[in-house]
């Protein structure tokens, strides 16, 4: 489904991501951990196609298309989400008439009929219910005024609404109590599917103890230094990421 | 110079024959001479230019320049089909039409409204409301200074009068609309407006100027209102020139003790658009609240010029303008706030946003304090910005093209104002005018 190929990213000059690879098959939960400043939310932006950074080398593919010649807009509208790690505040924009905007935009790049009124409530009522939000919410402004676990859990009912084919979710579990973190989890795991695709990112084990992971890749300054099975995550939370830096010392010694 | 005095003159030719006229029409002997003391000071004070201070940066030299003529006014009526999609009929239940600044009985609808109310027009009231018009017409908004409401003063042909007695509650809101229809030669037009609200009233008044056809024209505006005690005063005014239209419109609130008034001026349409809105607070514990929205594309100016004088005690005061400047769209803010000796805890609080869509547009924010009370709470901002890109790419991630989001974020921005207008209806209305101006807009779903 997905494909990145070498993606070298930078940012006002400064190269933040350095050639990173990684393949995301339909069905597949992948984590990508590390430690901060690694690149992992640059990661997520310049898939979702942040323009502040600028990809000078490498390529994505997403269902084999280009995905860095489509606009935001039409990254959205082929099936991908990023769930923010900080959601932004839209004072005067309605939730309901964001999220009528938003499944409509995208229905008619299906080639969908716009939904009427009342199967818009329908659709985001029933939404609202898996990840446990008041759907009086939506009169609100979007994130506006919401503490951040609203916010947080307001980015997963978009996600449960918009139907994605590959979900991001950036540190979504930073700034959550444990029940918000189990609701949040849930609503994901709801989304779970053999033709849907999530990447995980996040700093800590807690999160995936609730949405298991097929794959777990570790980040660090701009590249992927190791990759395995869901145990290690559980390695990670046990030794931290201080062997990253003495992992090429050992290496050095076992090669002699 | 000598060609601004020939200008000027053609204006004060105009002022003579009417008055002249007037004596004819026997025109009480009060207001006569109250013309003719406006037509000396209009004589005296000519055009403001942009060295005056209060008008750096509105040239109305092009008003000054075209010798604009008296509107006339068609003898038969207009077919209600031209106004009807002005006529706010699902807001108001009270309709006072003026066609070219004379009043159109035939376009007006006055029942619905609590006994002992006044809507009328002014020429009527001379004969039912003598005394409060000799106590109340041109007392408040001064000539002094201001060379548009003394050639209004001196000019004006009609206009309506609103009078609500002590303790009656006007529920449904009465709307004047002034309707223009260009003329050639160019014509000028003089609404005139009076609203006496008695001790414990209540009402909300809706004044809607629209342009009818394309071609130059001139409205020179002038509204007057009197809060009484602990009176409360719902007023918007809405500015739907046609787009070659000059329309300069002065608004002068004068609060008694306790009075609650709150104004929205909505400007869109016009080449050039100046509201001067004072408001002046001389009892204590008033409430006062003036907000505005104006957009400016093509080659627009809209300048609205605030004055706020604390003159009493325990009075607050609120202005919140915002902006939307286009094309090569001029959006201009200046508001002052006075807090004279005697006003102390006053709270009175100001701010202007503008938002900037185009590289050619142009704003210029200026507020202004003084103050001479020490014990006061008075704070003023403005911003200029454009449209938020973390906003922006967050709406593009969800779906949303780039001109949608950027449609949406600039209706956000202009929603927060009129989100405050208490008709239903005219929120509805309001939102369609906006969106309908924003390139795009059309496309929006807005639906409450």
């Amino acid at each position: 489904m997905l494909e990145i190929r070498n993606l070298h990213a930078s940012v006002d000059g400064h190269e933040v991501l350095k050639g990173i690879n990684l393949t995301v098959n339909a069905g597949e939960v992948h984590s990508i951990m590390g430690p901060n400043g690694s690149g992992k939310s640059t990661l997520a932006l310049v898939i979702a196609g942040r323009d502040t950074f600028e990809v000078t080398e490498g390529e994505i593919l997403f269902e084999g298309k280009d995905l860095l010649a489509l606009e935001p807009n039409e990254r959205a509208c082929e099936g991908i989400f990023l769930a923010f790690q900080y959601p932004v505040e839209i004072p005067g924009v309605s939730s309901s008439q964001f999220l009528k905007s938003a499944m409509n935009a995208i229905r008619k790049h299906r080639g969908e009929d716009e939904l009427d009124a009342y199967d818009f409530l329908a659709i985001v009522k029933e939404k609202a219910k898996l990840v446990n939000i008041d759907d009086r919410l939506l009169s609100r402004a979007v994130n506006e005024g919401f503490s951040g676990g609203e916010k947080k859990r307001n980015e997963i009912f978009q996600m449960a609404v918009l139907e994605p084919k590959l979900a991001i979710l950036d540190e979504t579990d930073s700034g959550l109590d444990i029940d918000a973190l189990k609701v949040v989890a849930n609503g994901v795991n709801r989304l779970r599917g053999p033709e849907r695709a999530i990447i995980v990112i996040t700093h800590y084990q807690r999160m995936l103890n609730h949405i298991v992971p097929d794959f777990v890749h570790v980040l660090s300054d701009g590249k992927i230094v190791k990759s395995g099975g869901k145990e290690l995550a559980l390695h990670l939370e046990e030794e931290g990421y201080s062997w990253l830096k003495e992992a090429p010392a050992a290496h050095t010694s076992a090669a002699t | 110079m000598i060609q601004a005095i020939e200008t000027k003159d053609s204006y004060v030719a105009l002022c003579e024959s009417a008055i002249d006229a007037r004596r004819t029409a026997a025109e009480p002997a009060w207001l006569r001479s109250i013309r003719r003391g406006a037509a000396e000071r209009f004589r005296a004070l000519g055009f403001p230019t942009t060295r005056d201070d209060e008008w750096r940066y509105t040239n109305v030299s092009r008003i000054a320049d075209t010798p604009f003529e008296i509107a006339t006014h068609n003898d038969s009526s207009l077919a209600f089909e031209r106004i009807e999609r002005f006529a706010l009929t699902d807001v108001t239940a009270c309709r006072l039409t003026f066609v070219n600044g004379r009043f159109d009985a035939g376009l007006s609808k006055l029942d619905g409204l609590p006994d002992g109310v006044t809507v009328c027009n002014l020429a009527a009231a001379m004969d039912t409301h003598a005394p409060l018009l000799e106590s109340h017409l041109a007392q408040h908004a001064d000539c002094d200074g201001q060379a548009f409401v003394a050639l209004n003063t001196a000019l004006f042909e009609d206009g309506a009068f609103v009078h609500v007695p002590k303790g009656v509650v006007v529920e449904t809101p009465i709307h004047v609309l002034f309707a223009t229809t260009p003329q050639s030669p160019a014509a000028m037009t003089s609404p005139r407006m009076l609203i006496v609200t008695e001790a414990n009233s209540r009402v909300t008044i809706v004044e809607s100027y629209v342009g009818l056809d394309t071609g130059a024209c001139f409205t020179n505006a002038v509204t007057e209102i009197v809060a009484g005690e602990d009176s409360a005063i719902d007023h918007y005014k809405l500015e739907r020139e046609n787009d070659e239209a000059y329309h300069i419109a002065t608004f002068q609130v004068d609060h008694q003790r306790g009075s609650d008034v709150a104004s929205h001026c909505i400007s869109l349409g016009g080449i050039l658009v100046r509201n001067d809105i004072n408001a002046f607070l001389d009892g204590e514990g008033c409430e006062c609240l003036l907000n505005g929205l104006y957009l400016a594309d093509g080659t627009q100016h809209i300048d609205n010029h605030l004055r706020v004088d604390h003159a009493k005690p325990h009075c607050n005061s609120r202005e919140f303008f915002k902006g939307i400047l286009a094309g090569k769209g001029r959006g201009i803010f200046s508001g002052k706030i006075m807090v004279r000796k005697d006003a102390q805890q006053t709270d009175a609080k100001q701010s202007n946003k503008s938002l900037l869509l185009s590289p050619d547009a142009l704003v210029e924010s200026k507020p202004q304090l003084e103050i001479l009370a020490d014990d006061v709470k008075c704070t003023h901002g403005a911003t200029i910005g454009q449209v938020n890109e973390e906003q922006m790419f967050y709406l593009r991630t969800r779906g949303l093209s780039e001109d949608a989001a950027r449609t949406l974020l600039v209706y956000a921005f202009a929603r927060e104002i009129i989100a405050g207008v208490r008709i239903p209806a005219l929120r509805t209305l309001l939102d369609e005018l906006v969106l309908a101006k924003l390139p795009q807009g059309g496309s929006l779903d807005v639906s409450e």
